[in-house]
């Protein structure tokens, strides 16, 4: 038992070290750089400096603000987005003629970026919030739908056929075997559309905030502090890569029976 | 004699495909009493499934009359229970939850007949395991336990044991056999398996391809108990086995 626990702990600690390896080594040659003034301070400060920033904007509150701020921002795009997804894409998933009638319409939606609704949404629903909002719920809103569409096309039929040996009542059909048979790829939509509501709302922060993670960017840029625009960079990626951890190990929650 | 339970006559389907039309079943005739166990034998193509299929009411666009208990059949009913050759478990729902899957919205006492069907079948410790944890053996056990909880009055077997291993096949053939013994289901058995055919069936049905029709009918004289050894048996078996392979002796030619 001993042992095995042993080589657990070994197991455990090769795969931190190949882990980090890399973002080490980076950060290693980063620091190199400034040291030896290939890089400068304007352009691409130390990462030291950085840190330093990030110390100073954590103790006085700004930076857990802005996290903050754009987080509620993209849940509340967000979850509306899932919702109405979710609605029209088993509406269109079980009815052929309602994915005919919307077809049209949502394929040319579908590949325009949602940045480019940025001018429509302040012109519609002003610098505030809801403008935020609406572009988040266009970019989340796809990847959704289109995932939920397709799972429930890729349902194998015969367990509809199943369904029908024993009779099942509609209903039933929906609950448990359309929904949890597309749930897979609901997931995988969830995903997406959660990453891309999270690059929205940078981009939309960018355009007209006072707060926010893209306001902060922005804000760094206008301070001629690239300091603070690489933290709020990296805090980004940061976030946005344990938001969607939390939905992947949701998913191998919710996927149990694979 | 009491009333045919399955009663077809001239039974005759087409697949149309473009401009060709493939003849699946033509002029099929046959009645089956309240009780039996068929088998239904023949080569791949020759719409045994099909003729399987349309007695559960899974298809329907045929020319003839297919009637159930003295009604036409149209459409599937649990009173006619139908295991495919997949397990057909939905992997998403525990065993007990595809269990009551099947069972009428209204179904009282669901734990007790979750219980008595998975007894009949031998598993009582599955209940709570998904069916990736099953062995496939195990997997199409629920299944059958899965249609007897529905009480049907006959079971529509479309290759039940193809995809499982010698051993667990013979295991499940003799469960079927003491089902059908003990509860009285009538048992369709579509095969392709000739030694299975004999083994089960009190009669069997030797069908033939282009266009898909009943070839023959053999009246199977089982021992009791059944054997798979004695010289009776294999007599039977033989006889079969020459039915099918008349026009096909060439095949022999060359082979040792």
């Amino acid at each position: 038992m001993k042992e095995m626990a042993a080589s657990k702990y070994i197991q455990t600690a090769k795969y931190l070290s190949l882990y980090w390896i890399l973002p080490i080594l980076v950060l290693l040659l980063w620091k190199g750089a400034a040291l030896l003034g290939i890089i400068h301070n304007y352009t691409l400060p130390s990462p030291d400096k950085v840190i330093q920033t990030a110390v100073t904007l954590t103790a006085d509150g700004t930076l857990a603000g802005n996290i903050i701020i754009s987080i509620l921002r993209v849940l509340e795009g967000f979850f509306l987005a899932l919702a109405a997804a979710l609605a029209v894409g088993v509406a269109a998933g079980l009815s052929g003629k309602f994915e005919i009638i919307t077809d049209f319409i949502l394929q040319v939606l579908k590949p325009i970026p949602p940045i480019a609704w940025i001018p429509l949404a302040i012109l519609w629903f002003g610098i505030g919030e809801a403008s935020k909002i609406y572009i988040i719920f266009i970019g989340a809103f796809f990847p959704v739908f289109l995932n939920t569409l397709d799972g429930i096309k890729n349902i194998d039929r015969k367990y509809i056929e199943l369904a029908r040996v024993y009779e099942v009542s509609k209903k039933r059909v929906i609950k448990q075997v359309v929904l949890p048979g597309a749930l897979p790829f609901i997931m995988t939509g969830t995903r997406l559309g959660l990453g891309s509501a999270w690059i929205c709302v940078v981009a939309s922060e960018m355009i007209a905030a006072t707060r926010g993670v893209g306001y902060m960017l922005m804000d760094g840029r206008d301070l001629a502090r690239p300091d603070m625009v690489i933290l709020g960079m990296i805090i980004i990626g940061i976030v946005g890569k344990f938001m969607d951890d939390i939905l992947k190990k949701l998913s191998t929650v919710m996927i149990k029976w694979n | 004699m009491a009333d045919p339970i399955i009663q077809i006559e001239k039974l005759s389907k087409q697949f149309v495909s473009g401009k060709q039309t493939k003849k699946v079943l033509e002029n099929v005739n046959l009645t089956i009493n309240p009780g039996e166990f068929i088998s239904i034998i023949g080569p791949s193509g020759c719409g045994k499934s099909t003729l399987l299929r349309i007695m559960g009411g899974l298809d329907t666009d045929y020319e003839g009359s297919v009637y159930f208990e003295n009604g036409p059949i149209k459409g599937p009913g649990r009173e006619r229970g139908f295991i495919f050759q997949d397990h057909r478990l939905l992997p998403w729902l525990t065993v007990e939850e595809n269990i009551k899957f099947s069972l009428p919205e209204s179904t009282e006492n669901v734990e007790k007949i979750i219980v008595e069907n998975l007894e009949i079948v031998g598993l009582q410790d599955v209940r709570k395991a998904y069916p990736k944890q099953l062995s496939g053996g195990m997997a199409q056990r629920v299944s059958i336990a899965r249609a007897l909880s529905n009480q049907p009055k006959i079971l529509l077997l479309d290759e039940p044991f193809g995809a499982l291993d010698a051993i667990t096949k013979m295991h499940l053939q003799e469960e079927m056999l003491r089902l059908w013994e003990m509860e009285q289901i009538t048992m369709i058995i579509v095969t392709h398996d000739i030694e299975e055919a004999v083994y089960l069936g009190q009669r069997v049905i030797v069908m033939d391809t282009q266009p898909g029709r009943i070839k023959q009918s053999y009246n199977i004289e089982q021992s009791i108990p059944r054997s798979r050894v004695s010289p009776e048996f294999h007599r039977q078996k033989d006889k079969i086995y020459k039915e099918f392979f008349e026009e096909k002796l060439q095949t022999f030619y060359y082979t040792i």
